[in-house]
């Protein structure tokens, strides 16, 4: 099962959740990403997300399999929305249970950071004042295709 | 010569003023066929700042392209 899901419609949490109850888990740890209401001091609306859904899987899974390998966790899924999103609604959601609450918590960071750099997600920034704008992100390629540093240019970060 | 379907999305979609078509190229890597689209459609930015997807799989600019390959290319992303 690929436990990185990409969804154009809004899914219950609590399914999600209850996929990451193990027997060894003594710690369980979320992070979330909500349409915020301001975007460099401009009022937001909403954020339309439009992705290449089965670069994202794969991308996506590829990410879990690495927290899998590199932390002592006992199971962790994702979420990423697409379509329009108003003020408020989850954008991104990650679990992650794991024996102890320190590696919880760190992958949930981990994860997070590298969903940004490197699922295949755009946002579209719908500002009140009817302006609609792509979000603009430098980021370098080196020779093997891989993706290098990156800045945001007026990002919309949590 | 080879037909390849480009898929656009975000600024290169919006830019091209479509998601997709198919196009006969007698280029020969994903690097001159991103070069041949840019000259067609303007795409601002330079195959340095993007990554490329052939076949929904990332691969080097380098890739060589054959008859019928899905090319898609990823300008920086943004989610989350």
């Amino acid at each position: 099962m690929n436990r990185f899901l990409i969804a154009d419609t809004s899914v219950d949490i609590g399914t999600l959740r209850e996929t990451l109850l193990k027997p060894e888990a003594g710690g369980f740890c979320t992070f979330e990403e909500w349409v915020r209401q301001t975007n460099d001091g401009r009022l937001v609306s909403a954020i339309g997300y439009e992705a290449f859904a089965p670069l994202v899987t794969s991308e996506g899974q590829v990410i879990l399999d690495e927290v899998r390998e590199r932390f002592d966790i006992a199971e962790t899924c994702a979420m990423h929305r697409t379509g329009y999103l108003p003020v408020g609604d989850l954008a991104v959601w990650i679990g992650v249970a794991a024996p102890h609450r320190c590696a919880a918590c760190k992958v949930c960071r981990y994860m997070i950071d590298e969903i940004r750099r490197r699922v295949p997600v755009w946002k579209r920034e719908h500002y009140v004042d009817g302006q609609i704008e792509w979000e603009s992100v430098i980021m370098s390629v080196d020779v093997t295709g891989q993706p290098g540093p990156f800045k945001t240019g007026g990002g919309h970060a949590p | 010569m080879p037909r390849i379907e480009p898929e656009y999305f975000a600024q290169p979609g919006e830019q091209a003023g479509r998601r997709a078509e198919t196009r006969e190229t007698s280029v020969t890597t994903a690097v001159a066929f991103y070069e041949e689209l840019r000259v067609a459609y303007g795409f601002a930015l330079p195959a340095g700042q993007m990554r490329v997807a052939v076949n929904a799989v990332f691969c080097p600019w380098t890739r060589s392209l054959k008859e019928g390959d899905h090319v898609v290319f990823i300008p920086p992303v943004s989610g989350g």
